[in-house]
Protein backbone atom coordinates (compact mmCIF):
# COMPACT_ATOMS: atom_id res chain seq x y z
CA UNK A 1 0.00 0.00 0.00
CA UNK A 2 1.17 3.59 -0.96
CA UNK A 3 1.80 6.01 1.84
CA UNK A 4 1.34 9.92 2.66
CA UNK A 5 4.61 12.00 2.97
CA UNK A 6 3.58 14.44 5.30
CA UNK A 7 5.11 17.36 6.38
CA UNK A 8 3.63 19.90 9.70
CA UNK A 9 5.52 23.42 9.24
CA UNK A 10 4.96 25.98 11.66
CA UNK A 11 5.80 30.18 10.68
CA UNK A 12 9.18 29.18 12.39
CA UNK A 13 10.28 26.06 11.79
CA UNK A 14 9.36 22.52 10.55
CA UNK A 15 7.10 20.85 13.25
CA UNK A 16 7.49 17.08 11.94
CA UNK A 17 8.26 15.35 8.27
CA UNK A 18 7.16 11.43 8.05
CA UNK A 19 5.21 9.01 6.10
CA UNK A 20 1.37 8.32 7.41
CA UNK A 21 -1.18 6.06 6.17
CA UNK A 22 -4.03 8.28 7.34
CA UNK A 23 -4.33 12.08 8.30
CA UNK A 24 -7.20 13.55 9.44
CA UNK A 25 -7.77 17.05 9.93
CA UNK A 26 -10.57 20.24 10.07
CA UNK A 27 -11.08 22.60 7.34
CA UNK A 28 -13.39 25.34 8.08
CA UNK A 29 -16.44 23.14 6.34
CA UNK A 30 -15.75 19.85 8.58
CA UNK A 31 -13.63 17.05 9.56
CA UNK A 32 -11.11 16.04 6.22
CA UNK A 33 -9.58 12.35 5.81
CA UNK A 34 -6.85 11.92 4.16
CA UNK A 35 -5.57 8.74 2.64
CA UNK A 36 -2.98 7.90 -0.12
CA UNK A 37 -4.43 8.64 -3.35
CA UNK A 38 -6.16 11.58 -2.55
CA UNK A 39 -6.94 14.13 -4.80
CA UNK A 40 -4.74 17.23 -4.80
CA UNK A 41 -7.23 19.26 -2.43
CA UNK A 42 -6.00 23.12 -0.76
CA UNK A 43 -8.04 23.46 2.22
CA UNK A 44 -8.36 26.25 5.27
CA UNK A 45 -8.61 24.69 8.42
CA UNK A 46 -10.00 25.36 11.34
CA UNK A 47 -8.10 25.93 14.56
CA UNK A 48 -8.58 22.61 15.59
CA UNK A 49 -6.24 18.96 16.15
CA UNK A 50 -4.42 17.67 13.21
CA UNK A 51 -4.07 13.90 13.87
CA UNK A 52 -1.78 11.77 11.48
CA UNK A 53 -1.70 8.38 11.74
CA UNK A 54 2.54 7.04 10.98
CA UNK A 55 3.08 3.67 9.07
CA UNK A 56 3.74 2.52 12.29
CA UNK A 57 0.40 3.06 13.87
CA UNK A 58 1.37 5.15 16.04
CA UNK A 59 -0.82 8.23 16.16
CA UNK A 60 0.57 11.64 16.38
CA UNK A 61 -1.70 14.46 17.22
CA UNK A 62 -0.86 18.57 17.15
CA UNK A 63 -2.91 21.36 17.73
CA UNK A 64 -3.06 24.50 15.20
CA UNK A 65 -4.46 27.53 15.04
CA UNK A 66 -5.72 27.55 11.68
CA UNK A 67 -3.28 27.60 8.52
CA UNK A 68 -4.45 25.39 5.63
CA UNK A 69 -3.30 21.75 4.59
CA UNK A 70 -2.40 20.84 1.08
CA UNK A 71 -2.41 17.52 -1.05
CA UNK A 72 -0.66 16.92 -4.28
CA UNK A 73 0.23 13.67 -5.21
CA UNK A 74 0.37 11.89 -1.82
CA UNK A 75 2.47 14.98 -0.17
CA UNK A 76 0.92 16.62 2.76
CA UNK A 77 1.67 19.90 3.62
CA UNK A 78 0.24 21.06 6.72
CA UNK A 79 1.01 24.63 7.50
CA UNK A 80 -0.25 26.76 9.96
CA UNK A 81 1.26 29.66 12.05
CA UNK A 82 1.48 28.02 15.35
CA UNK A 83 1.42 24.67 15.89
CA UNK A 84 1.06 22.99 19.64
CA UNK A 85 2.57 19.67 20.06
CA UNK A 86 2.08 19.32 23.52
CA UNK A 87 0.47 15.98 24.58
CA UNK A 88 1.45 14.06 21.39
CA UNK A 89 1.90 10.48 20.42
CA UNK A 90 -0.12 7.93 21.55
CA UNK A 91 -0.59 4.45 19.98
CA UNK A 92 -3.74 4.03 18.01
CA UNK A 93 -6.42 1.29 19.12
CA UNK A 94 -6.11 -2.05 17.97
CA UNK B 1 60.61 62.11 31.06
CA UNK B 2 58.69 60.63 33.41
CA UNK B 3 55.39 62.50 32.41
CA UNK B 4 55.49 61.55 29.17
CA UNK B 5 55.67 58.09 29.22
CA UNK B 6 52.84 57.99 32.66
CA UNK B 7 50.78 59.58 29.32
CA UNK B 8 51.07 56.93 27.14
CA UNK B 9 51.34 54.44 29.73
CA UNK B 10 47.51 55.45 30.95
CA UNK B 11 46.61 55.12 26.95
CA UNK B 12 47.41 51.94 26.30
CA UNK B 13 45.74 50.82 29.64
CA UNK B 14 42.70 52.64 28.38
CA UNK B 15 42.61 51.54 24.71
CA UNK B 16 43.42 47.68 26.03
CA UNK B 17 40.21 47.84 28.25
CA UNK B 18 38.12 49.26 24.69
CA UNK B 19 39.77 46.62 23.10
CA UNK B 20 38.25 43.93 25.64
CA UNK B 21 34.77 45.42 25.14
CA UNK B 22 34.88 45.31 21.10
CA UNK B 23 36.34 41.90 21.57
CA UNK B 24 33.76 40.56 23.65
CA UNK B 25 31.24 42.46 21.81
CA UNK B 26 32.83 40.52 18.54
CA UNK B 27 32.10 37.33 19.95
CA UNK B 28 28.82 37.52 21.47
CA UNK B 29 27.91 38.79 17.59
CA UNK B 30 29.56 35.76 16.52
CA UNK B 31 27.28 33.75 18.34
CA UNK B 32 23.90 34.97 17.93
CA UNK B 33 24.49 35.53 13.69
CA UNK B 34 24.75 31.58 13.95
CA UNK B 35 21.43 31.44 15.76
CA UNK B 36 19.76 34.14 13.54
CA UNK B 37 20.89 32.45 10.58
CA UNK B 38 19.44 28.99 11.77
CA UNK B 39 16.59 30.93 12.65
CA UNK B 40 16.34 32.22 8.94
CA UNK B 41 16.97 28.63 7.59
CA UNK B 42 13.83 27.44 10.06
CA UNK B 43 11.17 29.55 8.69
CA UNK B 44 11.58 28.40 5.26
CA UNK B 45 9.95 25.49 4.75
CA UNK B 46 7.01 27.49 6.08
CA UNK B 47 7.48 30.20 3.39
CA UNK B 48 8.04 27.31 0.50
CA UNK B 49 5.11 25.72 1.57
CA UNK B 50 2.90 29.15 1.65
CA UNK B 51 4.40 30.14 -1.31
CA UNK B 52 3.64 27.15 -3.55
CA UNK B 53 0.14 27.40 -1.64
CA UNK B 54 -0.62 30.62 -3.08
CA UNK B 55 0.91 30.32 -6.80
CA UNK B 56 -1.29 26.67 -6.70
CA UNK B 57 -4.57 29.30 -6.07
CA UNK B 58 -3.28 31.70 -8.65
CA UNK B 59 -2.90 29.00 -11.46
CA UNK B 60 -6.36 27.52 -10.72
CA UNK B 61 -8.10 30.62 -9.97
CA UNK B 62 -9.34 34.00 -10.88
CA UNK B 63 -7.42 35.72 -8.41
CA UNK B 64 -8.94 39.34 -7.61
CA UNK B 65 -8.37 40.24 -4.53
CA UNK B 66 -7.46 43.40 -2.63
CA UNK B 67 -4.20 42.60 -1.36
CA UNK B 68 -3.29 41.92 -5.45
CA UNK B 69 -5.22 44.74 -6.70
CA UNK B 70 -3.18 47.32 -8.30
CA UNK B 71 -4.56 51.10 -8.24
CA UNK B 72 -3.84 53.08 -11.29
CA UNK B 73 -3.28 56.24 -9.66
CA UNK B 74 -0.65 55.91 -6.63
CA UNK B 75 -1.08 59.21 -4.53
CA UNK B 76 0.47 57.50 -1.34
CA UNK B 77 2.74 54.63 -0.08
CA UNK B 78 3.83 53.64 2.66
CA UNK B 79 7.80 52.61 3.50
CA UNK B 80 8.49 50.32 6.15
CA UNK B 81 12.54 50.97 6.99
CA UNK B 82 14.23 48.02 9.19
CA UNK B 83 17.34 49.03 11.12
CA UNK B 84 19.08 47.87 14.23
CA UNK B 85 18.14 48.63 17.54
CA UNK B 86 21.69 49.37 18.85
CA UNK B 87 24.74 51.65 16.96
CA UNK B 88 28.38 49.62 16.45
CA UNK B 89 27.14 47.94 13.84
CA UNK B 90 29.32 49.59 11.02
CA UNK B 91 27.05 51.09 7.90
CA UNK B 92 24.25 48.84 8.85
CA UNK B 93 21.73 50.94 9.51
CA UNK B 94 22.74 54.08 7.67
CA UNK B 95 23.05 52.01 4.41
CA UNK B 96 19.41 51.14 5.12
CA UNK B 97 18.45 54.66 6.01
CA UNK B 98 20.07 55.54 2.80
CA UNK B 99 18.36 53.70 0.32
CA UNK B 100 15.25 54.57 1.60
CA UNK B 101 16.16 58.19 1.44
CA UNK B 102 16.31 57.22 -2.50
CA UNK B 103 13.33 55.51 -2.49
CA UNK B 104 11.35 58.43 -0.82
CA UNK B 105 12.80 60.57 -2.98
CA UNK B 106 11.75 58.49 -6.30
CA UNK B 107 8.50 57.89 -5.03
CA UNK B 108 7.86 61.65 -3.83
CA UNK B 109 9.03 62.36 -7.92
CA UNK B 110 6.44 60.03 -8.73
CA UNK B 111 3.88 62.48 -7.24
CA UNK B 112 3.30 60.12 -4.48
CA UNK B 113 2.83 61.10 -0.59
CA UNK B 114 5.49 58.80 1.35
CA UNK B 115 4.63 57.88 5.10
CA UNK B 116 7.76 55.92 6.74
CA UNK B 117 7.02 52.93 9.57
CA UNK B 118 9.98 52.25 10.96
CA UNK B 119 11.37 49.28 13.05
CA UNK B 120 14.76 49.84 15.12
CA UNK B 121 15.62 52.35 17.37
CA UNK B 122 18.08 53.92 14.72
CA UNK B 123 15.87 54.29 12.74
CA UNK B 124 13.53 56.25 15.16
CA UNK B 125 16.26 58.56 16.49
CA UNK B 126 17.05 59.60 12.87
CA UNK B 127 13.44 60.50 12.32
CA UNK B 128 13.37 61.96 15.55
CA UNK B 129 16.24 64.29 15.67
CA UNK B 130 15.18 65.49 12.14
CA UNK B 131 11.66 66.13 13.09
CA UNK B 132 9.84 64.42 10.31
CA UNK B 133 6.70 62.35 10.70
CA UNK B 134 6.42 58.40 10.96
CA UNK B 135 3.50 56.24 11.08
CA UNK B 136 4.48 53.73 13.77
CA UNK B 137 7.22 52.42 15.10
CA UNK B 138 8.73 49.11 16.77
CA UNK B 139 11.66 48.22 18.10
CA UNK B 140 13.30 46.10 20.64
CA UNK B 141 13.67 43.02 19.32
CA UNK B 142 15.84 43.53 15.79
CA UNK B 143 18.74 40.95 16.44
CA UNK B 144 15.99 38.12 17.58
CA UNK B 145 12.42 38.97 15.70
CA UNK B 146 9.73 36.93 17.06
CA UNK B 147 7.01 35.73 13.90
CA UNK B 148 4.88 37.74 16.69
CA UNK B 149 6.62 41.04 15.48
CA UNK B 150 5.62 40.03 12.35
CA UNK B 151 2.23 39.55 12.43
CA UNK B 152 2.38 42.62 14.81
CA UNK B 153 3.69 45.20 11.44
CA UNK B 154 2.24 42.67 8.93
CA UNK B 155 -1.31 43.19 10.05
CA UNK B 156 -0.74 46.86 10.59
CA UNK B 157 0.72 47.64 7.43
CA UNK B 158 -2.57 45.39 5.66
CA UNK B 159 -4.84 47.49 7.31
CA UNK B 160 -3.32 50.25 6.53
CA UNK B 161 -3.24 49.32 2.77
CA UNK B 162 -6.68 48.14 2.93
CA UNK B 163 -7.99 51.28 4.04
CA UNK B 164 -9.72 53.85 1.63
CA UNK B 165 -6.82 56.06 0.10
CA UNK B 166 -8.99 59.01 1.04
CA UNK B 167 -9.11 57.78 4.78
CA UNK B 168 -5.59 57.72 4.73
CA UNK B 169 -5.02 54.71 3.35
CA UNK B 170 -2.04 53.29 1.40
CA UNK B 171 -1.78 52.44 -2.56
CA UNK B 172 1.35 50.84 -1.83
CA UNK B 173 3.78 49.71 0.12
CA UNK B 174 7.44 49.32 0.02
CA UNK B 175 10.03 47.75 2.46
CA UNK B 176 13.11 48.18 3.22
CA UNK B 177 15.89 45.91 4.42
CA UNK B 178 18.87 43.86 4.90
CA UNK B 179 19.63 41.50 2.50
CA UNK B 180 21.69 38.60 3.94
CA UNK B 181 24.06 37.22 1.13
CA UNK B 182 26.89 35.85 3.21
CA UNK B 183 29.04 36.55 6.77
CA UNK B 184 31.39 39.84 4.94
CA UNK B 185 28.40 40.91 2.38
CA UNK B 186 24.92 42.30 3.21
CA UNK B 187 22.89 44.67 0.88
CA UNK B 188 19.99 46.74 1.28
CA UNK B 189 17.75 45.78 -0.43
CA UNK B 190 13.86 47.24 -1.39
CA UNK B 191 10.65 45.00 -1.84
CA UNK B 192 7.54 46.09 -2.84
CA UNK B 193 5.27 44.01 -0.25
CA UNK B 194 1.92 45.51 -1.65
CA UNK B 195 -0.20 45.05 -3.60
CA UNK B 196 1.03 41.52 -4.09
CA UNK B 197 2.15 40.41 -7.06
CA UNK B 198 1.06 36.47 -7.67
CA UNK B 199 3.62 34.83 -9.23
CA UNK B 200 4.07 31.40 -10.76
CA UNK B 201 6.30 29.08 -8.54
CA UNK B 202 9.53 29.89 -10.60
CA UNK B 203 8.96 33.28 -11.08
CA UNK B 204 8.25 33.43 -7.28
CA UNK B 205 11.90 32.02 -6.59
CA UNK B 206 13.71 34.74 -8.52
CA UNK B 207 11.72 37.40 -6.40
CA UNK B 208 12.62 35.92 -2.99
CA UNK B 209 16.26 34.47 -3.96
CA UNK B 210 17.04 35.43 -0.70
CA UNK B 211 15.35 32.60 0.74
CA UNK B 212 16.04 29.58 -0.92
CA UNK B 213 12.52 28.37 -2.39
CA UNK B 214 12.91 24.85 -3.52
CA UNK B 215 9.67 25.28 -5.22
CA UNK B 216 8.63 22.21 -6.86
CA UNK B 217 9.22 22.48 -11.04
CA UNK B 218 7.22 21.31 -13.10
CA UNK B 219 8.11 20.00 -16.82
CA UNK B 220 7.02 21.69 -19.31
CA UNK B 221 3.72 21.09 -20.61
CA UNK B 222 3.27 19.24 -17.66
CA UNK B 223 0.26 21.15 -15.83
CA UNK B 224 -0.10 21.62 -12.23
CA UNK B 225 -2.47 19.66 -10.93
CA UNK B 226 -6.02 21.14 -10.63
CA UNK B 227 -6.67 21.43 -7.26
CA UNK B 228 -10.01 21.17 -5.33
CA UNK B 229 -10.52 24.16 -2.88
CA UNK B 230 -11.95 23.89 0.27
CA UNK B 231 -14.27 25.41 0.80
CA UNK B 232 -13.53 27.80 -3.01
CA UNK B 233 -11.01 28.87 -4.19
CA UNK B 234 -11.54 32.54 -3.52
CA UNK B 235 -12.07 31.64 0.66
CA UNK B 236 -8.80 30.01 -0.02
CA UNK B 237 -6.88 32.92 -1.17
CA UNK B 238 -8.54 35.42 1.33
CA UNK B 239 -6.94 33.24 4.37
CA UNK B 240 -3.45 32.61 2.59
CA UNK B 241 -2.75 36.28 1.50
CA UNK B 242 -2.45 37.74 4.84
CA UNK B 243 -0.42 34.75 5.68
CA UNK B 244 1.99 35.61 2.61
CA UNK B 245 2.27 38.90 3.56
CA UNK B 246 2.99 38.04 7.44
CA UNK B 247 5.61 35.05 6.01
CA UNK B 248 7.06 38.12 3.69
CA UNK B 249 7.43 40.63 6.44
CA UNK B 250 9.32 37.83 9.06
CA UNK B 251 11.68 36.82 6.49
CA UNK B 252 12.60 40.38 5.99
CA UNK B 253 13.08 40.43 9.72
CA UNK B 254 15.32 37.67 9.89
CA UNK B 255 17.37 38.23 6.88
CA UNK B 256 18.26 41.93 8.89
CA UNK B 257 18.44 40.21 11.88
CA UNK B 258 21.64 37.92 10.51
CA UNK B 259 22.89 40.99 8.84
CA UNK B 260 22.50 43.28 11.79
CA UNK B 261 24.61 40.74 13.88
CA UNK B 262 27.22 39.93 10.78
CA UNK B 263 27.58 43.76 10.20
CA UNK B 264 27.99 44.34 14.03
CA UNK B 265 30.65 40.95 14.37
CA UNK B 266 32.96 42.60 11.49
CA UNK B 267 32.66 46.06 12.54
CA UNK B 268 33.86 45.37 16.46
CA UNK B 269 36.17 43.08 14.45
CA UNK B 270 38.21 45.38 12.89
CA UNK B 271 38.05 48.20 16.11
CA UNK B 272 39.69 45.26 17.92
CA UNK B 273 42.27 45.02 15.28
CA UNK B 274 42.54 48.64 15.32
CA UNK B 275 43.06 48.92 18.89
CA UNK B 276 45.50 46.38 18.86
CA UNK B 277 47.54 48.43 16.40
CA UNK B 278 46.88 51.47 18.75
CA UNK B 279 48.35 49.99 21.39
CA UNK B 280 51.63 48.73 19.56
CA UNK B 281 52.06 52.48 18.55
CA UNK B 282 51.26 53.77 21.87
CA UNK B 283 53.70 50.91 22.90
CA UNK B 284 56.75 52.21 20.60
CA UNK B 285 56.50 55.46 21.67
CA UNK B 286 56.57 54.85 25.51
CA UNK B 287 59.46 52.79 24.80
CA UNK B 288 61.08 55.84 23.14
CA UNK B 289 60.35 58.13 25.52
CA UNK B 290 61.57 56.07 28.10
CA UNK B 291 64.86 55.52 26.37
CA UNK B 292 65.30 59.32 25.66
CA UNK B 293 64.94 59.57 29.12
CA UNK B 294 67.41 57.10 29.26
CA UNK B 295 69.66 59.15 27.40
CA UNK B 296 69.25 62.24 28.99
CA UNK B 297 70.33 60.97 32.54
CA UNK B 298 73.23 58.94 31.31
CA UNK B 299 74.62 62.12 29.59
CA UNK B 300 74.01 64.38 32.50
CA UNK B 301 75.64 61.84 34.77
CA UNK B 302 78.48 61.62 32.14
CA UNK B 303 78.34 65.36 31.96
CA UNK B 304 78.13 65.95 35.85
CA UNK B 305 81.15 63.67 36.22
CA UNK B 306 83.40 65.75 33.90
CA UNK B 307 82.93 68.40 35.18
CA UNK B 308 83.34 67.18 38.70
CA UNK B 309 86.90 66.02 37.10
CA UNK B 310 87.51 69.15 35.45
CA UNK B 311 87.30 71.16 38.51
CA UNK B 312 89.65 68.46 40.51
CA UNK B 313 92.21 69.44 38.05
CA UNK B 314 92.26 72.71 38.52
Amino acid sequence: MSSLKVEMVAADRKVWEGEARFVRARSVEGDLGILPGHTPLLGVLAGAEVAIEGLDGVRHTATVDGGFLSVDSDVVTIVAEHVDVSGSQHAANG
Amino acid sequence: MGAQMRVYRQRIKSVNSIKKITNAMELIAAARVIKARQRAAEAVPYTTALTRAVSAVATNANEDHPLTRTKETAERAGLVIITADRGLAGAYSSAVLKESAQLIERLRAEGKEVVPYLVGRKAVSYYNFRKREFAAEWSGFTDAPTFENAVEIADRITGDFLKDTAQGGHDEIHIVYTRFRSMVKQEPRVLRLLPLEVVEADAATDAQDDVDLSVRQYEEGQLPPQYSFEPNANEVLDALLPKYVRNRVYTCLLSSAASELAARQRAMKSATDNAQELIKTFERLANQARQAGITQEISEIVGGADALADAKKK
